[in-house]
């Protein structure tokens, strides 16, 4: 009989931690522009902090429409893969050790995507959240909201189509 | 732009309209050429904003933030367009990656000018232009009074 031995919570939750600011910071583009994940649970939440090098109309002044297109493409990307990678870190063993490595599994191929703008992205912090609405063998699709101070209130929303790596 | 503007003050006013956005500046983005509703843009390699450090490929999100750029670069060009725009929806499908090193090239047509609404065709390659790394299809809308 094998003696399941109780990891301690802080040490999961360490774990997991790590394992998403890793996914999150994976892509040098990722790290330039400042995108970061918020986690509850097993739910993780797009972050944007603002910047002035974020802004793309600097009359109004509005944030990038292409960087809310890059923002709601990496939520969506990093939605598909988190789930793998969350059952990786579940347990310590080889697979939460490789995560650990920085070993995260392929992330999606985006076959592509459209993105609805709302309203002009204002200069302050914005946030995203997926929603895989089918995952398929071979292929996801995706939606993505993009909102600011209100989640009520969406900048934009993003829907797109993912290969799944192999 | 008025349709009787010289060429080199065409290409003078859609330089400085590229020149004051931030995010273009941060990206690296520069003006190769425009002409009447239609824009030639470039984005020069840069790790830092590579998808993948082992691969090096240019992540997707400068392939859009180009895309976009461009789309609202060539409406702003339009012998008839209004004062300004913005982007109401863009649609960008990914052909194949952007290599490690490669200068990445954009190009959009604004074919379609209504009174509120522009329609903008754009292309983003690295080698020829007959072999993109993304094609995108956008509208924007013109804005023909200055607003609050």
């Amino acid at each position: 009989m094998s003696v399941h031995k109780i990891e301690p919570s802080e040490v999961l939750e360490a774990r997991r931690d790590a394992a998403l600011a890793g996914l999150a910071g994976a892509a040098p583009y990722s790290g330039h522009m400042g995108f970061a994940f918020f986690r509850q649970g097993d739910e993780i939440t797009g972050h944007l902090p603002y910047a002035r090098r974020l802004i793309g109309n600097p009359v109004i002044p509005a944030l990038h429409g292409g960087v809310t297109a890059a923002f709601i493409e990496i939520v969506a990307a990093t939605e598909l893969v988190w789930r793998d990678v969350w059952e990786a870190v579940a347990v310590p063993g080889p697979a939460a050790d490789a995560i650990a490595a920085g070993r995260f599994p392929a992330l999606p191929r985006t076959l592509d995507f459209t993105v609805h703008y709302f309203r002009a992205g204002q200069p302050r912090d914005s946030h995203a959240r997926a929603r895989v609405n089918r995952r398929g063998r071979r292929f996801a699709s995706v939606e993505v909201d993009v909102w600011q101070d209100s989640r009520d209130r969406p900048i934009a929303r993003g829907f797109g189509h993912f290969m799944l790596a192999g | 732009m008025k349709p009787d503007i010289k060429p080199e003050d065409r290409l003078r006013i859609a330089r400085q309209f590229i020149s004051v956005l931030p995010q273009a500046q941060d990206i690296g983005m520069s003006l190769e050429d425009v002409g009447p509703g239609w824009v030639a843009l470039a984005v020069e390699y840069d790790p830092r904003l590579a998808a993948d450090a082992a691969t090096g490929e240019t992540h997707n999100g400068v392939i859009a933030t180009l895309l976009d750029t461009a789309g609202g670069a060539a409406v702003i060009t339009h012998p008839d367009s209004g004062l300004s725009t913005a982007t109401l929806d863009l649609r960008i499908d990914y052909l194949r990656p952007a290599a490690r090193g490669a200068r990445l090239h954009a190009r959009a047509e604004c074919h379609i000018l209504g009174r509120s609404t522009a329609h903008v065709r754009a292309v983003a390659f690295t080698g020829a232009i007959d072999q993109p790394v993304a094609i995108a299809n956008g509208v924007f809308t013109i804005e023909r009074e200055w607003r609050e």
